[in-house]
């Protein structure tokens, strides 16, 4: 019974992903004509870029990937508590900070000591940084995409005066940190790439998040609070500000995790605009993958094969990385219609 | 000129709203219609007003000097005011950041603004004896004055039929006595008033005819000179019905008790020094019109919303099982699967770890045991219709063996076999030992399944002797109704 019922939801999911980005491609194909930019080259790039070979796949795509998944995973878990977290961009500032704090303090510890305590650095950053809109949120019913969307920009602040002040590299030339302890740097999966280990903790993060939210009483009350608060609190009797309260509050640290990651998996030091905007990026990629964290892990991937590319794109044919945000907005406005459609 | 309704039907969704309604109000009367809550008069009358559209029957209104319109609807409420027709609404239609003028202006769809426009509404206002401030903001007027410019509004396109639903509402005694003498006025000077009320006393205040509704179809028309309170209550409320012998409960041991109990709910007082008590084995039902503290007490009862408890005393054994009026919003996530929607009201039994194949076993049994028409524990539960929606949310409250079990209009909305299944079903509990307490706006649901009736006056319960009858209770709801 079950089986039978699950396979053809499956398969429309896949189409509502594939459809999307179909047209996506499209609708930048017609704007490159119309720019008078030639369509084949273009396209030629952005393919070699996400996908040509195994080291642009995964030096390139998955490492745009991790960031994009973890913050798509964030989202999810606020969403699927009814709780809407726009402010990752200032999480992920938030625990790229902490991260890069305690890494610069650990070089006396072993990797297998030092790399858990960057990465709890960076959940506890970005929970720090939500806990405000949750009390607002719990105390005084202020919606949390007001106040977790300005906490954005005091994290980009914030980042800001890290790097000219307390964390400015020794030499006080640059506006960026020193580079972080060794021990506290993720290691890269295999010699001459650049994926590190932080794309299998986006895959595990997916996997838990996936499991938490089907088999555990936990995942189910967050889940009804979400999908329908009344009868959650009459039926289900269960404490709506207190479970969306903590929802947001994993999706803060999810977020700062996300930063955490990006610290000491790719730059190992903080940087002024370490995110191209990841935390905006990502909920579209939380929309795309329907809110479903094996899929949210696919549309990761999948964005993050587009933003690669699109690098390739602006190198070999000369074409404007931006215009590959074209290509996101069609996919994100077109998976929201189909969502809407099937809803 | 007459407005006349004939052989009007209107379902919503499988409830029966209007059931071949034919009306009829002739120039110079004061048409009262008469009926419980949910008796179809407003859905009547927003036909008339082109606010609703019905499946089928025939709207004819023969102007003064002859001319005759017959349509099956007004598309809308332009059209029905175009044939003269104006309606004062229950709740209020204008903007309160505007002007009175400018809501005049606005309905009437007048060209001009400002000062043009104030003068026009300060002349019609004049006409009509009914002075308001004409340049002041609506939100600054008290609650008579914005009906005055509701039904100013309703008039100011010459309409020579007004239709009122319940306009007095939301007015103190002396300000209902000025709305009904204006009432008379209107109607002595060829005009026809149609009042829509469920209050006995205004009828016979002010009506010259009177016609009756009882779910959707008219219990009576004619001259209201030949009616009398006894006579307009017994078509309200009805007695066509046999009342099923009650099967007489053996009441055990006290499962609830309240003891001078008063309820707030958002600062407002809802239910005041009630002291009543429900037996194991017994059905109690509540009788009340909307809004007299029913849904507060009995969320008291069940524990569930943010009603608090300010004097006096609740105490209530233990499991309670809780059937909220709103099936879809408040004991169905629509979204969720049956198994789903199982565990929801099973929650607190549960590990932390979910055996979903078990769930989905229990689900199965419950599906069969209950006979619920589904696809299976996966279905989504917004594809059960309301009926199995229904004996679903029984189902899952049944399953924990309540010993106190609250229901809200069990029955509401269903049709008649899975109305009969339910009732069944909450006796069935009852026998089992379980104490019900159960509310429905519709006397003859109460009358059908409870032992024992309380009334619920403004928040205050009355204790109606063991089998009233439908007189009985009719009368003292009427007569709250009235003391409102």
């Amino acid at each position: 019974m079950s089986g039978t019922a699950l396979a053809p939801d499956r398969t429309r999911s896949l189409l509502q992903a594939t459809v999307p980005l179909g047209l996506g491609l499209l609708v930048l194909a017609g704007f490159l004509v119309l720019a008078g930019f030639p369509v084949m080259p273009a396209v030629n790039a952005l393919w070699r870029g996400a996908f040509g070979s195994w080291y642009a796949f995964s030096s390139a795509a998955l490492v745009h990937a991790t960031p994009l998944i973890i913050l798509g995973l964030a989202f999810t878990l606020g969403s699927k508590a009814g709780a809407i977290n726009v402010g990752m961009e200032g999480q992920f500032a938030a625990g790229a900070i902490a991260a890069t704090w305690v890494g610069l303090h650990l070089g006396a510890l072993p990797a297998m000591v030092a790399i858990p305590i960057v990465l709890a650095a960076g959940l506890l950053g970005g929970a720090v940084w939500i806990t405000a809109p949750v009390i607002l949120r719990i105390k005084f019913g202020i919606t949390e995409v007001i106040s977790t969307l300005l906490l954005n920009f005091v994290g980009y602040a914030a980042v800001s005066y890290a790097v000219t002040g307390p964390l400015q590299e020794s030499g006080r030339t640059y506006p960026q940190s020193d580079a972080i302890a060794a021990s506290a740097r993720l290691p890269q999966l295999s010699h001459g790439s650049r994926l590190h280990l932080g794309f299998v903790l986006a895959l595990v993060t997916a996997a838990l998040l996936s499991v938490l939210l089907r088999r555990t009483t936990w995942g189910f009350r967050l889940r009804a609070v979400g999908a329908g608060p009344r009868a959650a609190a009459l039926t289900g009797r269960i404490p709506l500000t207190k479970v969306a309260g903590v929802a947001l509050l994993w999706s803060g640290a999810l977020a700062g995790l996300g930063g955490a990651v990006e610290v000491s998996g790719v730059s190992y030091a903080l940087f002024q605009n370490l995110s191209p905007g990841y935390g905006f990026t990502a909920i579209a990629v939380a929309l795309l993958g329907r809110e479903r964290p094996m899929l949210v892990l696919v549309a990761g991937v999948l964005f993050g094969a587009l933003e690669a590319g699109a690098g390739a794109m602006q190198r070999d044919a000369g074409i404007p990385a931006v215009a590959v945000q074209v290509v996101e907005a069609v996919v994100i406005i077109t998976a929201l219609l189909t969502a809407r459609r099937s809803a | 000129m007459t407005l006349r309704l004939s052989r009007i039907s209107k379902h919503f969704g499988t409830t029966v709203a209007l059931d071949g309604v034919s009306f009829s109000a002739i120039p110079g009367e004061v048409h009262a219609l008469l009926g419980e809550n949910g008796a179809g008069k407003s859905t009547l009358m927003d036909i008339a007003y082109g606010m609703i559209r019905p499946e089928a029957g025939m709207i004819e209104v023969q102007q003064r000097g002859g001319v005759a319109l017959a349509t099956p609807a007004f598309a809308s409420p332009r059209e029905a005011r175009a044939a003269g027709i104006g309606m004062v609404h229950q709740h209020f239609t204008s903007i309160p950041a505007f002007t009175v003028s400018e809501n005049i202006a606005l309905t009437a769809g007048w060209t001009e603004t400002g000062r043009a426009a104030e003068r026009r509404a300060a002349h019609i206002v004049a006409r009509l004896g009914l002075p308001l401030a004409i340049s002041a903001h609506v939100e600054s007027l008290s609650a008579q004055m914005r009906q005055r410019l509701e039904i100013v509004k309703a008039l100011a396109t010459d309409a020579s039929i007004l239709l009122l639903d319940e306009p007095t509402a939301v007015l103190a005694p002396r300000e209902v006595h000025e709305l009904l003498e204006f009432l008379r006025g209107f109607a002595a000077a060829g005009g026809i008033a149609v009042l829509i009320t469920h209050k006995l006393d205004e009828v016979f205040r002010v009506a010259d005819r009177v016609t009756v509704l009882r779910r959707g179809v008219v219990t009576l028309t004619g001259v209201l000179a030949e009616q009398t309170p006894h006579s307009l209550a017994h078509a309200m409320i009805g007695a066509d019905l046999a009342r099923p012998i009650p099967l007489k409960a053996q009441p055990g041991v006290v499962a609830v008790e309240a003891s001078r109990l008063s309820l707030t709910r958002g600062g407002q007082l809802a239910v005041v020094n009630a002291s009543f008590q429900v037996r194991s084995g017994e059905i109690v039902g509540v009788a009340a019109i909307e809004g007299n503290g029913q849904r507060e007490l009995l969320r008291a009862i069940a524990g569930v919303d943010d009603v608090v408890t300010v004097a006096g005393t609740l105490e209530v054994a233990g499991p309670v099982a809780f059937i909220p009026e709103d099936r879809s919003s408040e004991a169905l996530i629509p979204s969720f699967s049956l198994a789903e929607n199982l565990l929801l009201g099973t929650l607190d039994q549960s590990s932390w770890w979910l055996d979903w194949n078990a769930i989905r076993r229990d689900t199965q049994a419950l599906l069969a045991s209950h006979d619920i028409r589904a696809g299976g524990p996966e279905s989504q539960a917004a594809t059960l219709s309301g009926g199995n929606q229904q004996k679903l949310v029984f189902a899952r409250a049944l399953a924990r063996q309540p010993r106190v079990i609250v229901a809200e209009n069990p029955v509401r909305g269903l049709d008649i076999q899975a109305a009969d299944m339910i009732q069944e079903r909450i006796r069935a509990a009852a026998r089992n030992g379980a104490a019900v307490i159960m509310h429905s706006s519709d006397v003859d649901e109460v009358l059908a399944l409870a032992d024992r009736v309380l009334v619920l006056r403004r928040g205050e319960v009355q204790d109606l002797p063991s089998d009233p009858t439908r007189e009985q209770i009719g009368d003292a709801l009427l007569a709250m109704a009235a003391a409102r």
